[in-house]
């Protein structure tokens, strides 16, 4: 089944200033985006931008997707002027997800910023599994208070984020990592009966993992890097790992914590 | 008496021959695998493999792509599974298609080169080899096989020397007379051209002052460059004898047709694959249309009739 299909827009709602969530409709059957894999949207028929651009899948809704993304160029800038009933042309879902379904172990989830959009897809799903469900614990740090968010989505799922903001209008102020940190010492938690999954910018995601080997904490990161083909040929979106150089749109997004070279 | 219009579209190069002029270029298509999901690998001209090297390589640190207007620059540095990976792990499935198999292949010396084209020689399945002496992307003195016509006629010669495979000969458009270089791979015992290879740019972030590639330069590709192609193309049509494959820029069917009128037998889409990965396909369909609609028998009897 080729993943080249083209979907109309149903709705692109800007939620805060610059951030948008975007609901498709495909016009054909698509296979279904597992929690942190991700699509390349064609934004404009013209020549400039010329590349897809990646965005993880945030939902999924009677069949229609949802990406949540903040405008940050050009390209974005583009899709957040399309309107109802516009066609989008995709490839996807791409990428590997984050594994999930067998693990017994108590999850930890992190979401930096824009982080939350897989994020919040993993804590949805995870939601689903029936019970026994593992329990959730969902780390969100945000720019500012009206950057965090999801806070009603997650309430509805049964997800009441722990919340650091930099300026610290909402939740604790500071970095989410280092609430993350003190929360690991406060409550001397069992590490190995809890795993990661983590998204957000690079720095978050560094500090993160040095935190996670520090702590003998196991988990999974999501990571971004420029793309052109995001089918795995054109060798552009390399990240370095222990392993060497991997593919961020075929072995990645998601990729386990302790194999990232920083 | 029903006069069934016909379109055809065969090509020869060299010894090779091809059902249409359409190939993918090197480094935009992997190794084929990734694309058969979304295009029939039958239909196409030809497959040309990402570039391949007697042992793996790993390639420049990231980042490795920048988008620009109307092009994009990488900076892979050539990585690749190497060559006896290749055909183990991914020749078998490129055997099973009907579409000839043109492996592109550098070395990092001259000995490099000739051992790598006798490896290849031997091979089953493989139809020919397109030679890459112009990549941008490698350490500073490369760059001297695509440039100096005395170390582009030697290592030619000596590649030739290697096989009787159709041999392609990719070169570089960083040079100030491509259709010398051109000629030189001619005189060394090349059976074709192809071209062009990326040309050599950089573009900076304004914010961290910082090159945008971690490599600092990269090589242009895309619609961007599709005019600097065609004229170097209708350069080498103009003073070889052998055939000219074209590329650069091409995502149309326009834009392929552009590139023959030129004067090239067969045209190579890279970028155009990452636009859309059924590029290849709509255009050898687009060339069919055309050629049908504007009563033109012969692919041949476009090649090089631009009216100057
Ligand atoms: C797997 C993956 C999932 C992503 N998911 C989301 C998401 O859910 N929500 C969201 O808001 N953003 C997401 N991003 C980032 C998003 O792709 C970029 O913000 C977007 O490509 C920027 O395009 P632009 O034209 O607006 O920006 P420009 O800066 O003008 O883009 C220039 C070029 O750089 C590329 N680029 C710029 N920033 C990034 C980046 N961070 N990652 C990859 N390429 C980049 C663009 O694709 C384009 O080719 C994701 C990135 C990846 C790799
Ligand atoms: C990501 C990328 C990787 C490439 N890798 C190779 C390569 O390994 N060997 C080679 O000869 N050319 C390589 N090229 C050059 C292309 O084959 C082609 O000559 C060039 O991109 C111009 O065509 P285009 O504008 O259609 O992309 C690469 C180009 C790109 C964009
Ligand atoms: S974007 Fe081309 S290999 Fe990942």
């Amino acid at each position: 089944m080729s993943r080249l299909f083209k979907a109309s827009v149903s709705e692109n709602k800007e939620l805060i200033k610059n951030h948008y969530l975007l609901t498709l409709n495909p016009l054909k059957k698509i296979k279904k985006p597992e929690p942190g894999q991700f699509f390349m949207l064609s934004v404009d028929k013209g020549l400039d931008p010329l590349l897809k651009r990646p965005l993880s899948i945030h939902r999924l809704t009677g069949g229609n997707l949802q990406f949540l993304y903040r405008v940050v160029g050009s390209g974005t800038n583009i899709l957040s002027e399309k309107k109802t009933g516009d066609i989008l042309e995709l490839i996807g879902p791409l990428g590997k997800g984050f594994p999930f379904k067998k693990t017994q172990k108590n999850i930890i989830l992190v979401a930096g910023g824009l982080g939350i959009a897989p994020i919040f897809a993993l804590a949805e799903t995870l939601a689903k599994i029936p019970p026994p469900a593992p329990p959730v614990l969902l780390f969100q740090g945000a720019r500012t208070e009206d950057e965090v968010l999801c806070i009603d989505k997650l309430k509805s799922i049964g997800i009441d984020p722990i919340i650091s903001t930099d300026n610290g209008t909402l939740g604790e102020k500071g970095n989410i990592v280092s609430v993350l940190k003190k929360y690991l010492t406060r409550h001397s938690l069992p590490v190995n009966r809890y795993i990661l999954y983590a998204c957000g910018p690079e720095p978050m995601l560094k500090s993160l993992s040095s935190l996670a080997i520090k702590h003998k904490l196991k988990g999974y990161i999501a990571l971004e890097q420029h793309m052109a083909c995001g089918l795995g040929t054109c060798l552009g979106c390399v990240v370095n790992t222990i392993d060497g150089y991997k593919r961020v749109c075929k072995e990645g997004p998601v990729f386990p914590i302790e194999k990232i070279v920083w | 008496m029903a006069n069934k219009k016909t379109a055809d579209l065969k090509v020869n190069l060299g010894k090779l021959k091809l059902k249409n002029p359409v190939m993918t270029a090197s480094g935009t298509f992997g190794y084929g695998d990734e694309y058969s999901e979304f295009i029939d690998i039958n239909k196409l001209g030809a497959v040309v493999v990402k570039g391949l090297s007697l042992k793996p390589k790993e390639g420049n640190p990231p980042p490795r792509i920048a988008e620009t207007p109307a092009g994009m620059l990488n900076a892979i540095g050539l990585q690749n599974i190497g060559i006896d990976s290749f055909i183990k792990k991914k020749l078998p499935f490129l055997r099973q298609f009907k579409t000839p198999v043109i492996v592109n292949f550098f070395g990092d010396s001259i000995a490099e080169y000739v051992k790598t084209a006798k490896k290849l020689n031997a091979i089953k399945g493989i139809h020919a080899l397109e030679m890459n002496i112009s990549c941008p992307n490698k350490q500073a003195g490369w760059s001297i096989f695509g440039t100096d016509p005395k170390v582009t006629f030697k290592v030619v010669s000596e590649v030739r020397k290697m096989t009787d495979l159709t041999l392609i000969v990719k070169l570089s458009p960083n040079v100030t007379d491509i259709a010398l270089m051109a000629r030189v791979a001619e005189d060394a015992g090349a059976d074709a051209v192809s071209l062009i290879n990326t040309l050599t740019g950089m573009a900076i972030d304004i914010k961290t002052k910082r090159p945008k590639l971690a490599n600092i330069t990269g090589g242009l590709s895309g619609p961007a460059v599709k005019p600097v192609a065609v004229r170097m193309v209708w350069e080498c049509y103009k003073s070889l004898s052998i055939p000219v494959i074209g590329m650069g820029g091409i995502i149309s069917a326009a834009d392929a047709i552009e590139f023959i009128l030129a004067g090239a037998s067969a045209v190579a889409v890279g970028t155009g694959n990452f636009i859309n990965p059924e590029a290849t396909v709509n255009i050898i369909k687009g060339i069919k249309s055309f050629m049908l609609s504007e009563g033109i028998k012969s692919i041949k009897d476009l090649r090089g009739s631009v009216k100057c």
